[in-house]
């Protein structure tokens, strides 16, 4: 792998990964955002009560 | 059907892994390192960020959000959803390809899904000793790799229709049944209970998994003392040099000279052992009074960048990769209730998919291919993603030292990826006879099951050549896909308006979409998709070269018009037709849809 290929693949494969980490610390750190929806319909249709 | 209770997403998370775990998928750790390597790794991966920002992320947020807003008013399928937020009747018709495309491309895509079973059981079974398969052994450190084609064609009945379908441990039959009937259970259990719950544990152990076999391959050093050149340095500069030195052979085809890459160079020993074969060559072709036979042609990132056919390709890859276009994110976020946010939530599904594509599978098999076999062998192989992945990856692991392990893990990982991604093809399906009929899921799900077990039975017995799976899936992808894509952000610009929407995205968003992207979705994304439609069209189907050359059909295209139809892949489109034409006489009525809306926004009302 050259200089050019280095960099290419640390750009590429660090971008998406500070992109997905920064998606992920968003949503499991933002006030209200985890576990916020907290279902009242936790049931498939077939279970009536 | 009012009076039922909604189902909805348990968590926040555990609806983005589902739609990760839908967009996650074999694409992720064969097809996209093989075109990246393909076209020229830094020039690729300019093309494939670039179709990213103007294609994948704006579909991708146009779908959660008009997915969310249809749901609100009681649609769960493509065909209702664009009914109710169109107000448009008419358009429901449109969405008959969102429900079309999963369910055709579910009924091949649990074949491949049981070919990933297959290969994880037998590498466990030698592993363990239960089974000798010398398909993944080395015989005195001789890769043996007619064995492993050989079960390759065996597995998948390649060689013959209805040569699959046996049920023992080296035959698709068993495996089919299991994979079929584990997807069923799980989509029976529902959103929360079945999807959800699967895909909260199985998306950290497919990227656990992943990362172990990631460490393997990056410390594989140099595997053969005496091929210096193939290392796993090489293997990365394969697929991620923007600047290549390739060593060319000449084609002749009918009308002018054509030179094809042979191998890629890497340093000044390579090139000067490929020095010597060119003049050699090349002196013996001039003995016999013909033109040179072999040459070294460096290639820069800037001549990559001005290929038309690789743009296609990187936009092509996003599309597939994210699964816009695919009427399930559409479907999945009509589960989501009016607050939940839908800009950060596609953002983190799609961050989470372009990880494992980019940071995981463009590290893998192809580096590993090279460090073992070298760039020739590996441009041999590289346009097939079955190839890659059944073929090159068990010569592979047979060569590695603890290769039976990570075989196992390697075909886990596949495994789980594509189990993640068929459940997620269910979904629109079971929603759409929920919508339509009215009925409960028990009875969707079995209506379901009993159309996708006929089409999945189809692709199981006509396997010979994999025609019927080749070309359902070539049609689905290329002309389905794309047209919904299209459709579906021109409503969100243009017959619902750029403002209202944007306006409506917002609703619960932690993260605001930048305001770029208004005149990127309005103008940019359709132009991209037209664009990307016109160039399959003018290249496949009417047979014409992007700059010079012979015109020529794709075979897909001769396979149904040329000299001499197929009848297995006509077939296939009659399937493919079939299924549509269900649908679209099934598709909600008016009054239906008349019903929902008045039920839902007063449910929502007192919310």
């Amino acid at each position: 792998m050259n200089f050019a290929g280095a960099l290419i693949l640390l750009l590429s494969v660090g971008g998406v990964s500070v992109f997905f980490g920064w998606c992920m610390y968003r949503v499991l750190t933002t006030p209200d955002e985890t576990e916020h929806l907290h279902s009242t319909y936790d049931h498939t249709p077939d279970e009536k009560t | 059907m009012e009076g039922k209770p909604r189902e909805s997403w348990n968590t926040r998370i555990g609806v983005i892994l589902a739609v990760a775990g839908s967009a996650v998928g074999l694409g992720n750790f064969l097809r996209f390192p093989g075109l990246a390597a393909q076209y020229g790794g830094g020039a690729f991966m300019v093309a494939y960020f670039i179709s990213f920002l103007l294609i994948g992320l704006p579909i991708c947020w146009a779908e959660w959000t008009m997915g969310r807003m249809g749901g609100r008013q009681g649609g769960h399928s493509a065909p209702a959803i664009l009914g109710l937020i169109t107000r448009k009747p008419a358009l429901r018709f449109m969405g008959v390809i969102g429900v079309v495309i999963p369910v055709c491309i579910y009924m091949y895509y649990v074949v491949i899904e049981a070919w990933c079973l297959a290969y994880a059981v037998n590498y466990l079974g030698n592993l363990f000793g239960t089974t000798e398969n010398l398909a993944f052994r080395s015989e005195g450190g001789e890769i043996v790799a007619e064995q492993a084609s050989d079960f390759f064609v065996s597995l998948t009945g390649l060689a013959a229709d209805g040569a699959a379908l046996r049920f023992d441990w080296s035959h698709v039959g068993f495996y089919v049944l299991a994979v079929f009937i584990f997807n069923f259970v799980l989509i029976y259990r529902g959103i929360s209970k079945g999807i959800e719950w699967f895909c909260r544990f199985a998306m950290p152990l497919l990227v656990a998994v992943a990362l172990i076999v990631l460490v393997r391959v990056l410390t594989l050093g140099t595997p053969n003392p005496d091929e210096p050149s193939q290392n796993i340095s090489n293997g990365l500069g394969f697929l991620w040099n923007p600047n290549k030195v390739m060593l060319e052979e000449r084609v002749d085809p009918p009308d002018k000279l054509q030179w094809d890459p042979v191998e890629q160079l890497f340093g000044e020993r390579d090139i000067a052992e490929a020095e010597q074969r060119v003049i050699a060559a090349n002196q013996a072709a001039l003995s016999a009074g013909e033109p040179d036979r072999l040459r070294i042609k460096p290639i820069s990132m800037w001549e990559q960048l001005g290929d038309i056919g690789m743009w296609n390709a990187a936009a092509g890859q996003i599309f597939f990769t994210l699964s816009v276009g695919f009427g399930v994110i559409i479907t999945y976020a009509s589960y989501l209730r009016r607050d939940d946010d839908v800009v950060l939530s596609g953002m983190a599904a799609s961050s989470a998919n372009e990880f494992c594509e980019v940071g995981i599978g463009g590290l893998l098999s192809v580096p590993a291919g090279v460090a073992f076999f070298g760039s020739a062998f590996m441009l041999t192989q590289i346009d097939s993603t079955f190839s890659m992945g059944f073929n090159v990856l068990p010569l592979v692991f047979a060569s590695m030292p603890g290769g039976m392990f990570f075989g196992f893990l390697f075909f886990f990982l596949l495994f789980l990826a594509a189990v993640t991604s068929s459940i997620s093809m269910l979904q629109p399906g079971i929603a759409f006879l929920e919508d339509s009929m009215g009925i409960s899921r028990r009875q969707s799900v079995a209506i379901l099951g009993l159309i996708t077990a006929m089409g999945t039975a189809f692709v199981a017995y006509f396997s010979g050549s994999l025609k019927a799976l080749d070309t359902i899936d070539y049609w689905v992808a290329n002309l389905l896909m794309v047209s919904l894509a299209t459709i579906q952000i021109i409503i969100f610009a243009w017959v619902i308006g750029i403002d209202k929407m944007f306006t409506e995205a917002h609703q619960g968003a932690s993260v605001r979409i930048p305001e770029v992207f208004r005149f990127i979705m309005k103008w940019v994304s359709p132009t991209f998709l037209l664009l990307i439609f016109g160039l399959w069209f003018f290249r496949d189907v009417l047979g014409l070269p992007y700059i010079d050359g012979q015109p020529q059909y794709s075979g897909y295209v001769r396979d149904l018009v040329g000299d001499e139809p197929n009848k297995i892949a006509w077939l296939s489109i009659a399937l493919i037709l079939a299924v549509g034409a269900f649908v679209a006489l099934a598709v909600p009525s008016v009054k239906a849809l008349r019903a929902k809306y008045s039920a839902n926004i007063e449910n929502e009302d007192l919310s």
